[in-house]
């Protein structure tokens, strides 16, 4: 035990005159925490409570266009402001780029008389199979003339196709809405009173969305709630650019030929890594949920909420630090120099993060990249904690999580076993 | 030496080579260094001093043969309470001061509490580092930090003491005060095994030496009587006379 506990201090020591090593550790984590949940945060009350500017070229004169026009104003997703209706098309790409829009459209010159005649169109084709005698005006296919959508390439994909969906809602709005007045004056040869048109147009079901949570409630997470668990896991796991450079080191710098010469086994080393560096990772976790508690609010981001099973909540974080510390001792045990140390270090916790979900969700992953998050640690700590921060969920509900986790952890103590018997370094 | 008093090093038909290595480091070699002494191991560049030990260090394993240190074999956990090793590099952490490196060996070589702290402040004073105590090591000079690693390696008081160039890069006050520590252990009881290529330093020092040569003795016994055998008058003539004068790195 006094081994174990000398070595603890030895331990500790090196680690707090390791300026970067805490650097890396603790600050880096800490502002990429803040910064992303910043930028998260802004991204969602851009999209649900800014309007996206929207610029509009109405070469059309008609009526159609201008409900369509005022159908997408409704939306209250876009703020539409207009172009000139003789704009080229440079024109209004050079418009995009002065008015700082992402988002424009071109409605054409027969707009307006397009949806008349469709709309003309279908209510014949209604009135006859209702037995009546439609207009005389013969039925003919119409082609219509597609409305334009023009993109900044750097929109996301996600946001271009919501925008598209609401607009393809305001265009079949002002459709439906034509063919309604041309039918109901088609059966009683005068024009759809506005109560009754908008009474039809209107009373349409709404869509409530409601978080489904397993402890039964129906708090709605925000920014927060996803991103601080995610990148405090990404912080545990960064505890590798110090402490598998510190196995490298003793390696390398002689100080590991001097402690086999000594009637102590090397495990015991390894022993106080693992301890120290827990503590570490708990210290991070416990800093970081900290500052999403206390300092978000503060910033004008929303606090963090813990889970109510905090006993949960720490024996997830155990693991998670456990596996993180685990996985830099078998990189350090590994590799020849600290720059290998780091340079794999670093690059491997970001492919594993991309691939356990911190990134991309895994629910939108398909095939076989779906298939490896299963082998990334950092996928069964975020389901783990997702659970308990997101979905309500208790101890009993991590377990299925836990469970992988601790496999792969005890799968790399092997490792880390077996390459210092290779090594001869035990 | 009684009969039955074991030989502080004892090999005997030992051959080792490097895993993928065809080149034989050592075939059939035998060494025994009694209890007591101040023993020497010199040798070119590449003669297998550092091999050599390693292998009484317990850090390589013999392919064939025996060692025994201290009547243990060189691979038990046992014997290396009752050995120091000082490195040719510096062994120790950096980033601790001569009090932190001092107490976490010592606690390693299985010391208790008491016995470390007795020990690091009687090592501080006589190795001139008292006043440096606390302060973390990489910022020591080559000298001073040469004093830590032998501070280090002979925390534990042991009955034999391999140095692998203890003396290597220091200014001759460092180097005179390691010497004569170095004597005044050896006057205590601690048998010295000692390699370096400082051979004037050397023939101060040791009593017993054996001249290596690609994994072989090529002399071995007492100076005085080599310099007589062979007709030389210092170890550096001795040296060049046995092993040439030809580069060997």
């Amino acid at each position: 035990m006094q081994k174990l506990w000398a070595t603890i201090i030895k331990d500790i020591k090196i680690l707090l005159r390791d300026g970067v090593g805490l650097l890396l550790m603790f600050v880096m984590p800490i502002i990429l925490v803040i910064v992303v949940t910043n930028i998260q945060n802004s991204t969602f009350q851009a999209v649900n409570k800014t309007r996206l500017p929207l610029l509009v070229c109405n070469k059309d004169t008609g009526k159609s266009s201008k409900q369509l026009i005022e159908a997408i104003d409704k939306l209250g997703l876009l703020k539409v402001s207009q172009l000139p209706k003789n704009a080229t098309t440079t024109e209004i790409g050079d418009a995009m780029k002065d008015k700082d829009a992402q988002l424009a459209i071109l409605v054409p010159a027969n707009f307006s008389a397009n949806t008349q005649a469709k709309a003309k169109n279908a209510s014949n084709k209604a009135l006859k199979s209702f037995g009546l005698q439609g207009d005389s005006v013969k039925n003919v296919a119409i082609k219509a003339e597609s409305l334009t959508l023009y993109f900044n390439p750097v929109i996301q994909e996600s946001l271009r196709f919501s925008v598209q969906g609401a607009l393809q809602s305001a265009l079949q709005l002002v459709e439906s809405r034509q063919t309604l007045r041309t039918l109901y004056f088609a059966i009683n040869e005068k024009e759809l009173p506005s109560s009754l048109e908008s009474e039809m147009l209107s009373s349409q079901t709404t869509l409530n969305s409601v978080p489904v949570l397993k402890d039964g409630s129906r708090a709605v997470p925000n920014a927060s709630q996803h991103n601080v668990p995610a990148w405090t896991i990404f912080a545990m796991f960064f505890v590798i650019m110090s402490l598998s450079g510190s196995v490298v080191r003793e390696k390398v710098n002689g100080s590991f030929i001097r402690l086999k010469t000594l009637p102590t086994n090397y495990m015991v080393g390894l022993l106080s890594k693992q301890i120290t560096y827990l503590f570490v990772t708990l210290l991070q976790a416990s800093v970081i949920f900290s500052i999403g508690i206390w300092l978000f609010p503060i910033i004008g981001i929303p606090a963090l909420n813990l889970p109510s099973d905090l006993t949960a909540l720490f024996f997830v974080t155990l693991v998670t630090g456990w596996c993180a510390v685990t996985y830099s001792i078998a990189v350090g045990v590994f590799a020849q120099t600290q720059e290998q140390a780091n340079g794999f270090g670093a690059v491997s916790i970001v492919i594993l993060s991309a691939v356990g979900g911190l990134m991309v969700p895994s629910f939108a992953m398909q095939g076989s990249i779906k298939t490896t998050s299963n082998f990334s640690p950092l996928h069964w700590s975020l389901e783990a904690y997702y659970d308990l921060f997101l979905r309500g969920g208790n101890l009993s509900d991590v377990v299925s999580n836990i469970i992988p986790l601790l496999i792969i952890t005890l799968i790399l103590q092997l490792v880390i076993f077996l390459g210092l018997k290779r090594k001869n370094l035990i | 030496m009684g009969l039955s008093e074991p030989l502080a090093v004892d090999i005997a038909n030992m051959g080792f080579r490097y895993p993928g290595n065809d080149v034989v480091s050592f075939s059939q070699f035998d060494l025994q260094i009694p209890k007591g002494e101040r023993f020497g191991l010199f040798g070119p560049n590449g003669a297998g001093k550092t091999t050599l030990m390693s292998l009484m260090t317990g850090l390589l394993t013999v392919a064939e043969g025996s060692i025994k240190i201290l009547g243990h074999d060189a691979q038990s956990k046992t014997v290396r309470k009752s050995f120091g090793f000082v490195p040719q590099d510096f062994s120790f952490y950096q980033e601790l001061s001569p009090v932190e490196n001092l107490h976490f060996f010592g606690a390693w070589a299985g010391l208790s509490k008491k016995k470390i702290i007795h020990r690091t402040d009687e090592l501080l004073e006589i190795l001139g580092l008292t006043e440096v105590r606390d302060k973390q090591v990489n910022k020591f000079s080559g000298g001073m930090k040469r004093r830590v690693n032998l501070a280090i390696g002979v925390i534990h008081e042991p009955e034999l003491l391999f140095l692998d160039e203890p003396t290597v890069g220091v200014d001759v006050q460092t180097r005179h005060a390691i010497i004569n520590y170095l004597m005044e252990l050896n006057k205590a009881g601690t048998t010295l095994v000692y390699t370096s290529h400082q051979l004037s330093e050397a023939e101060g020092l040791c009593e017993q030496v054996a001249l290596m040569e690609a994994g072989k003795i090529c002399a071995q016994g007492d100076l005085d009587d080599l310099f007589k055998e062979h007709n030389s008058t210092s170890l550096e003539e001795l040296f060049l006379d046995l092993t040439g004068k030809d580069y060997r790195d």
